[in-house]
C-alpha cells in the first residue's frame, strides 16, 4: 500500500525573470511503513520538496497523494493529523517564550484532544524526556532535548507519516546517534512511515529503506539501500555522492 | 535560611509546575535587570515619581493653587517655601509634587494607547502581507510624513485644549514608530520554523499572530516606549508649553515652565524647576529601557 | 621537527551567575610543522582553545596558561598592540562560516588588498597582483571576475576559499582553521581541504584544524587531541584514531552510523563522570 504518492511534482519560487525551479518533475512513492530517503546536496531542492507537501512551499504542480487522497491547495486539519515534520535546527523550531508545556499542550489542543495533560506526560515519556522537563523553557535545554520536543510535538496529532527535515544535521555524533535510534523505535511502536531528508549518505543507509538522489531539484536515482551499501549507484551523480562520503 | 531556599526554588533547572515556571523566569529576568545599576537608578528614581505622586497630599508642604500675592516669586530656600513661588505666590515644590501626578496621567494613558495601535496594525500588516499590508503601511507612511508636534498641534486645534485631548494628540502621532517595528519584527518571525511547525499544525492567523508573534514583538516595543517615554514628556510639555495642553491653574510642568519664562531672566527658578523634574524624569525612563532592553531584547540575549 | 608553538596549562575562564565556569581546563600542546587535529563535541572547549591562543576570548572571559610561545615568546605577555600584529601576520584564523567573515558591502577583491595591505607597505598594484595569485592558488577559476564580486554573489565554498585565501596573503606560520568545512556540502568540502593542505605543505605552516567530524580529522591530520569537558582526553596519531583506547573516543567513533556495516542500532555514548575529572593529556611532543 502506498502512503505517499509524489507525481511530477514541481515547486518554484518567485514569478517572471526572478522565478527559480527548485523542484522539477520528481515522481516517487513511498509505502506504508516504509522509510525513504531524499539525498543531495544543498540546493538540490530535497527540502522544498517536504515544504511542498506541507503547505509551507505554496507554488507547486503536479500531484501529492497521501493515504489514497489528492491534496488540495488548501489543507484541512484532518491533513495534519495524518503528517507531521520534524524541523531541522531544533535552536529555530521551538518558540523562545513557550516551555515545553506550553508546546505540547497548545499543540494537543489545536487536534482536539481532552486529556491534554496525560497525554502530554506521555508524550514526553515517548522521547525518552520525562517529566522533569515538562516545564522547562527552550534555552534551558540541550540541542538533543530540544530535537526531542520536536519529535515529541510532531507525534502529539498521532501522524501516520511523518516528515524528517535533516533531523540530525545541528546534533553531535554522540546525540545523533540517540535521536536516531529514538526514531527508529518511534517507528516501529507507532508504525509510522518516514520520508527522510538528509545530505549524509551514512544516517540515510542506516535510516531508510529506499532513498531517491537529487542534483539540481530533479530525481536523478532512486535505489535502495543494499545497492547504496554495495556502492552500485548507477547515475554518475550518485556515484560521485557515495565517493565523497566515505 | 528560608530566604536561601526560596531564592534557590526559583533558580532551579526543573521547574515543577506551570505557575513556577513562570515565576522562574521572572525572577532570572530580575536577576539580569538587577545587575545593571544604572538602569536600577532608572527603576529608583520613577517607583519614587509613583510613591510621590499617590502621597502628593502628604509631601506638599502648600495647597498647589492657593495663590499669595505678597510673597510672588520668591527665591529658592525662602521660608516655607524651598524651591520658591511662581509669579502669582504659589508653592513650586507643591506644584511640582501635584504635577507628578499629571505626568504619570500622560504617560500611562500614552503607553497604553499608542503602542496598542502600533503592534495590531504592525502585526497584522507583517503577517497578512499583500494588500492589507500595503494600505496599512500607507497609512502609517502618512502619520509618519508629518512632524510630531505639528501633527499634534493641529489635532489639538481641532478638538480643543486640554490635557485628554492633548494625550489623544500625542498618542496619534506615536503610533506609527511602533507599527514599523513590530512589522520589521514579524517578518522575520514569521518565517522562521516554529512559526512554520504551528502552522503545522493547524493554527490559524489570528492564533499565530496574538500567540506567538505578540509575545516576542511586545518586549521590543516595551524597550522602544520606555525609550520614547522621554520624548512623549516633552511633547506633552510642549503642547502645555504652547498653551494647547494642560490649561491653568493645572501644575503642568510644560505649562509651569510656560509661566515661567516671562521670569527667566530675573528669577530663572521658575522655569528651571519643572525644567528639571522634566530631566531627571525623562533620563530615568531612558535609563530604565536600557537596562529592558538588556533583559527583554530575545535577540540581544542568550 | 622544530616546535611552532608551545601551550602549557592553558584554561579558559568565564565568570557566571553560578560561580566560574572553566571552559578550557589545563590544556598543554604543542605544534610543529604539521596538522594537528583538535576533535570534541559542541561545549568541549575546542574552538575557545584556538580562540584562546589568539586571546580573542571576549571579556568577561579570561585567559591563563604558564605561557603560550609562539617561537619562544610568550603571546600572553604581549600588548593588545603587539597581538594585532600578530594576528594575522603569524597566526591566522579561518572561521566556520564565511558569511560572517566577509564584508557584505565591499567587494572581494578590495578587501583582499585591504587586508593584505594593513599588515605590508606594498603599494595598491602589488598588493592587486598579490590578490589574484593568491585567488589563483586557492584555485579558483577566474580570479579577476572574482575580485569584482560581492561576498553574497559567492557560494558557500567559493566563499571559504575566498577566507582562505584572504588568511594565507600576509605569509603567516600558523593557520587555525576553526570548522572550515562543516557549512559546505561533501564535494566541496573535499576541494577546500585539498587547498588547505597544499598550501600547509608548500608553504611549512603549521596547521590547527578544528573539528566535530572525527573521520574528516582522521583522514586530514597527522595528529590528533580529542578534548571532552574542556582537557584533552587522548592524543594520537590520525591514521591511528580508530584504534584509539579512551572510552569517549571510542564512543564517538561507534555512535557513527557507518554504510559498510549496518546495524539495527548505534551505539550510544555513556558518559563517565571519571572522564571530565581526570588531568589532561599533554599533547605535547
Amino acid at each position: 500500500m502506498t502512503m505517499l504518492s509524489i507525481e511530477k511534482l514541481n515547486v518554484w519560487f518567485g514569478t517572471g525573470r526572478d522565478r527559480v525551479d527548485a523542484v522539477k518533475a520528481a515522481s516517487f512513492d513511498v509505502g506504508a511503513g516504509e522509510s525513504f530517503g531524499l539525498v543531495g546536496e544543498s540546493g538540490s531542492g530535497k527540502s522544498t520538496i517536504l515544504r511542498a507537501i506541507t503547505g509551507l512551499a505554496p507554488t507547486w504542480s503536479g500531484r501529492i497523494t497521501v493515504d489514497g487522497r489528492a491534496i488540495e491547495r488548501t489543507r484541512p486539519r484532518a491533513f495534519y493529523k495524518q503528517v507531521q515534520m520534524v524541523f531541522q535546527d531544533p535552536y529555530a523550531s521551538l518558540h523562545p517564550r513557550h516551555s515545553v508545556d506550553a508546546v505540547l499542550g497548545e499543540t494537543l489542543q489545536l487536534h482536539g484532544f481532552k486529556d491534554i495533560d496525560a497525554r502530554v506526560v506521555r508524550l514526553l515519556d515517548d522521547v525518552g524526556l520525562g517529566q522533569k522537563f515538562r516545564f522547562r523553557y527552550p534555552h534551558q535545554l540541550s540541542g538533543g532535548q530540544r530535537q526531542r520536543v520536536a519529535i515529541a510535538r510532531a507525534l502529539a496529532p498521532e501522524p501516520q507519516l511523518l516528515l524528517l527535515d535533516e533531523p540530525t544535521s545541528a546534533l553531535d555524533v554522540s546525540v545523533q546517534a540517540e535521536i536516531l535510534n529514538l526514531l527508529a523505535d518511534l517507528r516501529q511502536e507507532h508504525g509510522l512511515t518516514y520520508l527522510m531528508v538528509s545530505h549524509d549518505l551514512s544516517v540515510v543507509g542506516h535510516m531508510c529503506d529506499r532513498l531517491a538522489v537529487m542534483k539540481d531539484g530533479e530525481i536523478v536515482e532512486i535505489m535502495n539501500v543494499a545497492a547504496l551499501r554495495a556502492m552500485q549507484a548507477t547515475h554518475p551523480y550518485s556515484q560521485h555522492l557515495l565517493q565523497a562520503s566515505v | 535560611m528560608a530566604e536561601r531556599t526560596l531564592r534557590q526554588w526559583l533558580l532551579t533547572d526543573t521547574p515543577t509546575s506551570r505557575r513556577h515556571a513562570k515565576l522562574s523566569a521572572l525572577y532570572q529576568g530580575w536577576l539580569a535587570f538587577r545587575s545593571n545599576t544604572m538602569a536600577m537608578v532608572g527603576l529608583c528614581i520613577l517607583l519614587a515619581l509613583v510613591l510621590i505622586a499617590m502621597a502628593a497630599p502628604l509631601l506638599a508642604p502648600h495647597d498647589p493653587f492657593v495663590q499669595n500675592l505678597g510673597n510672588r516669586l520668591a527665591p529658592l530656600g525662602s521660608e516655607g517655601h524651598l524651591l520658591g513661588t511662581d509669579s502669582l505666590g504659589r508653592d513650586i515644590l507643591s506644584r511640582l509634587i501635584y504635577g507628578a501626578r499629571i505626568t504619570l496621567y500622560i504617560v500611562a494613558l500614552v503607553a497604553l494607547i499608542a503602542p496598542v495601535v502600533g503592534l495590531l496594525v504592525g502585526t497584522v500588516s507583517g503577517y497578512v502581507g499583500g494588500w492589507v499590508d500595503i494600505v496599512l503601511m500607507r497609512i502609517t507612511d502618512i502619520f509618519l510624513a508629518f512632524p510630531r508636534l505639528v501633527l499634534a498641534l493641529a489635532f489639538v486645534a481641532a478638538l480643543g485644549a486640554g490635557i485628554e485631548n492633548a494625550v489623544i494628540a500625542i498618542s496619534l502621532t506615536a503610533w506609527p514608530p511602533y507599527a514599523r517595528i513590530a512589522r520589521a519584527e514579524t517578518l522575520t518571525i514569521r518565517s522562521s520554523d516554529y512559526i512554520s511547525a504551528i502552522k503545522l499544525q493547524g493554527a490559524g492567523g489570528l492564533r499565530i499572530i496574538t500567540k506567538h508573534i505578540w509575545p516576542l514583538c511586545i518586549s521590543s516595543l516595551i524597550v522602544r516606549v520606555t525609550l520614547d517615554m522621554a520624548g512623549i514628556i516633552l511633547a506633552a510639555a510642549g503642547l502645555g508649553f504652547l498653551g494647547l495642553g494642560a490649561q491653568p491653574p493645572s501644575p503642568e510642568w510644560g505649562a509651569m515652565i510656560s509661566e515661567g519664562r516671562r521670569f527667566i531672566l530675573d528669577h530663572w527658578w521658575v522655569a528651571t524647576m519643572p525644567g528639571l523634574a522634566i530631566f531627571i524624569v525623562s533620563l530615568a525612563f531612558n535609563l530604565l529601557g536600557d537596562g529592558l532592553r538588556d533583559v527583554l531584547d530575545p535577540k540581544a540575549g542568550e | 621537527m622544530d616546535t611552532l608553538l608551545d601551550i602549557e596549562n592553558l584554561w579558559v575562564k568565564f565568570p557566571t551567575r553560578q560561580g566560574i565556569f572553566d571552559a578550557v581546563r589545563g590544556v598543554s600542546f604543542t605544534l610543529g610543522r604539521e596538522r594537528l587535529g583538535i576533535v570534541g563535541e559542541s561545549g568541549s572547549g575546542k574552538s575557545m582553545t584556538g580562540r584562546a591562543i589568539l586571546r580573542l576570548i571576549r571579556p568577561p572571559g579570561m585567559v591563563e596558561a604558564d605561557h603560550i610561545n609562539l617561537d619562544g615568546v610568550d603571546l600572553l605577555q604581549k600588548s593588545e598592540k603587539a597581538m594585532r600584529e600578530v594576528r594575522g601576520e603569524r597566526i591566522s584564523m579561518v572561521m566556520q562560516d564565511p558569511k560572517f567573515s566577509l564584508n557584505p558591502v565591499m567587494t572581494i577583491g578590495d578587501q583582499i588588498i585591504e587586508a593584505y595591505r594593513l599588515h605590508s607597505t606594498a603599494s595598491k598594484s602589488e598588493a592587486r597582483t598579490k590578490a589574484l595569485e593568491m585567488l589563483e592558488a586557492v584555485s579558483i577559476r577566474n580570479p579577476e571576475r572574482v575580485m569584482r564580486a560581492y561576498p553574497h554573489e559567492m557560494s558557500g565554498g567559493m566563499g571559504q576559499r575566498i577566507m582562505i585565501a584572504m588568511m594565507l596573503i600576509p605569509n603567516p606560520e600558523i593557520l587555525i582553521a576553526d570548522e572550515p568545512t562543516s557549512a559546505l556540502d561533501v564535494s566541496v568540502q573535499r576541494q577546500v581541504l585539498d587547498i588547505m593542505d597544499k598550501l600547509v605543505k608548500e608553504r611549512g605552516m603549521g596547521l590547527i584544524f578544528i573539528s566535530h567530524d572525527l573521520n574528516l580529522v582522521a583522514d586530514f591530520c597527522d595528529r590528533v587531541l580529542i578534548m571532552y569537558a574542556g582537557r584533552i582526553v587522548e592524543v594520537c596519531d590520525a591514521d591511528k584514531l580508530h584504534d584509539a583506547q579512551h572510552p569517549y573516543t571510542r564512543g564517538l567513533l561507534n555512535s557513527l552510523p557507518r554504510l559498510d556495516t549496518p546495524r539495527d542500532r548505534l551505539d550510544v555514548l555513556t558518559r563517565d563522570p571519571a572522564w571530565s575529572d581526570t588531568p589532561s593529556v599533554s599533547g605535547r611532543l
